[in-house]
């Protein structure tokens, strides 16, 4: 009731999930991935899905992408209802073969700006560039992907993402596969792209660490099957103060297992 | 025995300097030459094949038998003649037109019943269906029904020569297809990509390596049915391809002749291989470091 309230005064959700169902067909059983998953995501938020694994994250992640309908409730994006896959919502997946091999990077970038027909070749090229400068990559533009390491590769896959300029970017966990350290740099140069162009995310992650660091808004799913157990405001980014981290940190871990 | 529980002795930090490196500290050793020419594929492979030669022309003279076993020499010099004498170009270049049209017409075809099968589940069931009833039937086997409906011509061998084509394309082109990574597919849906053009930008790319394998066995099986259908049937349409040439050489007891055309059909199996498929290779997969 309270949050009702709260939203009504907000402008309208970019994105709109209500009362939402997932779930999976196996060949033995029906699995319930998530019940009644109800939030909003603003325009510029950084709004994190966490939970445990078998919360149903990834699945609610790859139903707003549209590979996936619900059994019960509707996803909007500004209104219009999500019924399969589109470039207004780019995503970044966690896997790094997410590449085309058969491209170079900066083909891989031009590649959906021209599959979708929204700008010409020179045009392409040229917004392909700028993002690719933005994620640090520019001297590798002409490199094939089997040639970078995975973080470059989640790189591209990022200013692929970002440079469709889609209604929000949509990642599944995509710093998971990397190495720790690299993945602090990853999640720092994130954060360094949201302050250049304010984009909206929608992050999903395990990590609760990750969570604060990422978002600013985070919606905690309980598992089997995945339910909203809280949506919380993160931290402040500038005041990274340690006691209120770590009582945040614990507040999270107390409940999604308590 | 120590009873106590071993701790690892206590050390202090420590902090190095590194040493900045430049060009010139960094030690490079030459390759020598001849490892360096060795490392060249078509040098190890022109070795094995100068070895080959070597072994046919010790063994044929051995054998001493120009009608069993003619030597290599001998084989150059009617490969030589025939070839200043007009007569094993034409035949290689009749026997290569029909072989195009057959293969050509074959890959489209298998091109076509893949992208069925990937897209509906009934093509799926068509394309499995006829290639277990209809792979494992010899082209050889059909020629005589070819010969029935389309006569003594080219169109009998077009069609042997598309069924044997068809259905290894198919299959590899298919199984490349199922093979195409989940995310993959996703990130070209997630680009709007659907019909055709998924096919084309997405799927063919991707499922590159298997294609060109069966387009390599494809090769293979329409040269060895094209050979074997002008040996059967021979000349067709005035001008004989590569098999006639055997076929009538044979007949003439003309053996060395016999060994260049078999020579001749090697010849442009190994210039397919090497030069055509290599390059495709090299300028593909290889490049997409999808095959090593």
């Amino acid at each position: 009731m309270k949050d009702g309230s709260e939203t009504s005064s907000l402008a309208e959700p970019l994105l709109d999930v209500r009362g939402v169902t997932l779930q999976y067909k196996t060949a033995a059983r029906i699995v319930t991935a998530t019940h009644r998953v109800s939030f909003a995501v603003y325009p510029a938020d950084r709004f994190v899905l966490l939970g445990p694994s078998g919360c149903g994250k990834s699945s609610l992640l790859k139903a707003v992408a549209g590979y996936l309908d619900p059994v019960e409730g509707e996803f909007h994006l500004r209104g219009r209802r999500i019924r399969e896959p589109g470039p207004d919502r780019m995503m970044v997946f966690q896997e790094f073969d997410q590449l085309l091999p058969w491209k170079t990077v900066l083909d891989n970038v031009m590649f959906p700006l021209l599959a979708t027909r929204r700008l010409k070749r020179s045009e392409a090229r040229a917004r392909a560039q700028a993002y690719i400068e933005k994620v640090g990559l520019a001297t590798f533009a002409d490199a094939y992907p089997h040639t970078l390491s995975g973080g470059m590769k989640q790189r591209v896959a990022i200013a692929r993402g970002m440079a469709m300029e889609p209604e929000i970017l949509l990642m599944d966990e995509p710093f998971a596969a990397l190495d720790a350290l690299t993945r602090r740099t990853m999640q720092d140069e994130l954060l360094r792209l949201w302050d250049d162009t304010r984009f909206t995310v929608l992050f999903v992650t395990h990590s609760i660490n990750e969570a604060i660091k990422i978002g600013n808004r985070i919606l905690l799913l309980s598992p089997h099957p995945g339910q909203v157990r809280a949506e919380m405001d993160s931290l402040p980014r500038e005041s990274p103060d340690a006691a209120a981290l770590l009582g945040l940190e614990r507040h999270i871990h107390d409940l999604l297992f308590a | 025995m120590n009873t106590m529980l071993t701790t690892p002795p206590a050390r202090p930090n420590v902090e190095h300097q590194v040493v900045a490196f430049t060009d010139a500290d960094l030690i490079e050793r030459p390759i020598p030459a001849w490892e360096r020419i060795w490392n060249q594929g078509w040098v190890r492979k022109a070795v094995l094949l100068v070895l080959l030669a070597a072994i046919w022309e010790a063994y044929a003279r051995y054998l001493d038998d120009d009608l069993l076993f003619p030597t290599f020499s001998d084989t150059i010099d009617a490969f030589a003649a025939n070839v200043a004498n007009g007569v094993l170009p034409a035949r290689a270049l009749a026997s290569i037109k029909v072989l195009l049209m057959g293969y050509a017409a074959g890959a489209a075809l298998a091109t076509v019943l893949s992208v069925l099968a990937i897209n509906v589940r009934i093509g799926n069931d068509l394309l499995e269906t006829l290639t277990s009833m209809l792979n494992p039937l010899p082209a050889i086997a059909l020629l005589p029904l070819a010969l029935l409906w389309f006569g003594l011509g080219n169109g009998s061998l077009v069609f042997v020569l598309i069924h044997s084509v068809l259905w290894v394309v198919a299959l590899n082109m298919h199984a490349g297809f199922r093979g195409v990574s989940p995310t993959l597919r996703m990130v070209g849906r997630n680009y709007g990509l659907r019909g055709l053009r998924y096919v084309a930008a997405i799927l063919i790319p991707a499922a590159f390596p298997s294609i060109l394998t069966g387009l390599k066995v494809g090769w293979a099986f329409a040269w060895r049915t094209l050979i074997a259908a002008e040996l059967v049937f021979g000349v067709s349409s005035g001008a004989g391809g590569l098999g006639w040439f055997i076929f009538e050489n044979k007949n003439q007891l003309e053996i060395p002749s016999v060994f260049a055309g078999l020579l001749s059909v090697i010849l442009i199996g190994l210039a397919v291989e090497n030069l055509v498929f290599r390059t495709l290779e090299s300028r593909t997969v290889r490049r997409w470091g999808m095959q090593h």
